[in-house]
């Protein structure tokens, strides 16, 4: 999407290049489509149209840069003003002072509401504080009963008291945080409509009784238009202190964070980018508006590589890689660590330009998983010594792992050759002979 | 007319339905380019997207021309009718006369669009009207789906067939359509767990669903319907374009059209990729996802 915009804009400036100066002319062509890739994003229009008019009014008259082309310089200009509406810095969830603290969750039916408790919680356990998770949607069938799973697979307390009304319900649930050391109290509301008028006042009610500490509006990453009327109603009646926004692990370019975050000045705080309930990240506006742009995201990359991969293991790896030791046992902690960081076609997406050099090419998650099945089915003895595999325990690792031996072949091939590479890359090294990768 | 006034209650429940300031806008005024751009706006506004919007600002302009009409108000039936047009180009199609018994609606979508409360509602309507109903609790992810769609069953009095949570989808499809067979089943309902059409390998797992499925009940009709939350913006063209070329896509559910948000997506997806909508949800109540009419439909947007 960005290569587009950067090609649309490069056909807009076709002629000014060395002129020097930003015409008045050269910016509104330039505007014209910038406006239309940020209303493909979902941008509300009305947003859209404020935000190029603030653009166009700070690029009039810049002077081009000789290091910058025109477009580059635009594309600046509307990103660093992006960023600015976006929130600039990233701003945390209210820190957990005094205890209970309370954070109240709202928003429309399917969310993501009951998702994101759970990683709430977990986040809450994490940091070592004691979280509470409060069921207080008794009109879906079976909600209750999600959050208390969810509550069971992580081990956090849950709480609910059948047949009373949820702003009774989340009243009971703060005295009882308050007589057992619970830090951390969380209430799932149930999904509403904005223009649910009695839903909307039970919110209201739940506020009044218990005092949260932070109000949470959960905003489907994928909302279209619609995005600042929901937003509105939910700012109106509650007073929200913050949105967090959901399901931003699909293709969706969430231009509807533009949309929540000017018609609320409310910060969006979190961003909720998996299934899984340690998917959870800090929002980071710098990240988002090259998201809506279409720029990739690099940031978000290097956190998680950083997070996932331990760097004790990382270095004892690269030791091994060096002496030429590197077997089946450190391979399958490297596949774990990748695995750990996510789904592969995600993290691709994050890195620019990939997710359009890419396009259409399948990420073999399955090859990987065959690769880590076979090794796995190894004794430890040939993991560290793969020249003992012979014919029968070949058929004996292909059998247990569900593969063919054919597969088992191809595995220890590639490994070979990869032992190869590195040993021919450390006598390089040890000659002094610069130079990259040995071809083979 | 009860049916159609409740949906024009629900599609205009609200001073905020975006449709209808395009009435607003064309009272009393001369059908010029300004006029034409405003409504452009407002469609791109209800999520129509620009290139479905220029689209239909462009048939405007020509048949206002090739009419020789001036009257800005003219407009709103121009409008009325190609929107119509559009979303009643492909026919939608529940069920055929050619189809085998068991039929079987695969139902997908992305998370929290209400699958499977669109499926509670669908085994209600469709066993209240004689057909035996069966439902194949497919979403082993969700905590507490399979509870869920049980309570909604039970609610429905139609019978369920379900496994426990982490249970591979596919052997529930595979059980469920072959129990569906033996008992001589009208129809069977399959709901899945909801997935991002973006993850590679939750989409394999809805291709062996269906093709389970296809094993087990060989001579069986099998439709895949999606559902689309009716305030998804553009997002909705790669959802319908990536789960039509996994699974197929015979038809579309749109669901919460009671807020504000109207679905206008549905005709940039109807103009793009020509798949036709069956239902539309505008409220809570069972009765409230109805059978979808392009022309009442297009015409209680603007009223």
């Amino acid at each position: 999407m960005f290569g587009s915009l950067t090609d649309k804009l490069d056909s807009a400036f076709k002629h000014l290049r060395g002129k020097g100066i930003l015409s008045e002319k050269n910016i509104s062509d330039a505007m014209r489509e910038v406006r239309q890739a940020l209303l493909e994003a979902d941008v509300n229009y009305k947003v859209a149209k404020n935000f190029v008019k603030a653009v166009t009014e700070k690029a009039v008259g810049i002077e081009v840069l000789k290091a910058l082309d025109p477009s580059q310089q635009v594309i600046k200009v509307v990103h660093d003003e992006l960023v600015t509406l976006l929130g600039t810095t990233a701003e945390p969830v209210a820190p957990i002072v005094k205890t209970p603290s309370v954070y109240m969750l709202c928003g429309l039916q399917g969310s993501g509401k009951t998702t994101l408790s759970g990683k709430l919680a977990l986040d809450a356990k994490r940091k070592k504080k004691k979280p509470l998770l409060v069921a207080a949607d008794i009109h879906r069938p079976a909600a209750v009963k999600q959050l208390k799973v969810l509550a069971d697979s992580i081990q956090v307390e849950h709480f609910f008291v059948e047949g009373k009304q949820p702003p009774e319900i989340c009243r009971e649930a703060v005295k009882y945080a308050e007589k057992n050391f619970i830090d951390l109290v969380i209430l799932d509301t149930a999904g509403r409509l904005h223009v649910d008028d009695e839903l909307m006042e039970e919110l209201e009610e739940i506020k009044a009784l218990t005092k949260p500490d932070e109000i949470l509006l959960v905003a489907d990453a994928m909302t279209g238009q619609d995005a600042v009327n929901v937003a509105q109603s939910f700012h109106d009646r509650l007073g929200i202190t913050g949105v967090v926004l959901s399901k931003l692990d699909g293709d969706a370019r969430g231009g509807a964070a533009l949309s929540i975050r000017e018609v609320t000045g409310c910060p969006i705080k979190l961003a909720s980018t998996g299934e899984k309930l340690s998917d959870l990240e800090i929002f980071h506006p710098e990240r988002m508006a090259t998201r809506i742009l279409g720029m990739g995201d690099v940031l978000s990359l290097v956190e998680k590589a950083q997070e996932h991969i331990d760097i004790e293991q990382a270095s004892k790896m690269q030791e091994k890689l060096l002496k030429s030791k590197f077997d089946f046992e450190d391979f399958l902690v490297q596949m774990e660590q990748l695995k750990k960081m996510g789904p592969l076609e995600s993290l691709l997406g994050m890195i620019p330009g990939a997710s359009k050099a890419l396009k259409g090419v399948k990420i073999d998650e399955r090859g990987m998983e065959r690769m880590v099945a076979i090794i796995k089915s190894m004794t430890t003895k040939e993991r560290q010594n793969p020249k003992l595999i012979n014919g029968p325990r070949k058929k004996r690792i292909a059998a247990g792992s569900g593969n063919s031996v054919q597969a088992v072949n191809q595995l220890l091939k590639q490994f070979q050759q990869m032992q190869k590479m590195f040993g021919n890359f450390n006598k390089k090294k040890r000659r002094g002979i610069p130079g990259g990768m040995p071809r083979f | 007319m009860a049916f159609f006034d409740k949906l024009k209650k629900s599609l205009s429940k609200t001073k905020d339905n975006i449709f209808g300031k395009i009435s607003d806008v064309v009272s009393r005024r001369k059908i010029d380019e300004e006029l034409l751009e405003e409504i452009e706006e407002i469609l791109i506004g209800a999520d129509v997207g620009v290139q479905a919007s220029m689209k239909l600002i462009e048939t405007l302009r020509k048949k206002a021309r090739e009419q020789k009409l001036t009257d800005g108000e003219d407009l709103i039936n121009l409008l009325k009718e190609e929107i119509s047009l559009i979303l009643s180009r492909e026919d939608s199609k529940l069920f055929s006369d050619g189809d085998t018994k068991p039929v079987i609606w695969l139902i997908i979508g992305v998370n929290g669009v209400g699958k499977t409360t669109t499926i509670g509602k669908l085994a209600t309507q469709l066993s209240s009207e004689g057909k035996k109903v069966m439902i194949a609790a497919c979403d082993t992810f969700r905590a507490a789906a399979i509870d869920q769609i049980a309570i909604w069953a039970e609610r429905s009095n139609v019978d369920i067939i379900k496994s426990e949570i982490g249970a591979d989808p596919a052997s529930v499809a595979f059980d469920a359509a072959s129990s569906a067979k033996a008992r001589g089943v009208d129809i069977l309902l399959i709901d899945t767990a909801g997935r991002l059409h973006t993850k590679d390998h939750l989409m394999e797992e809805l291709i062996k669903i269906r093709r389970v499925v296809e094993k087990a009940a060989p001579d069986s009709t099998i439709y895949s319907k999606l559902i689309i939350d009716g305030s998804t913006g553009q997002n909705a063209i790669p959802q319908v374009k990536i789960f039509s070329e996994a699974v197929g896509c015979d038809g579309i559910i749109v669901t919460k059209l009671d807020g504000t948000a109207k679905g206008g997506v549905m005709i940039a997806v109807a103009e793009e990729l020509g798949v036709p909508v069956d239902f539309i949800g505008i409220g809570e109540g069972v009765d409230d996802l109805q059978r979808f009419d392009a022309k009442q439909f297009s015409e209680a947007l603007f009223s």
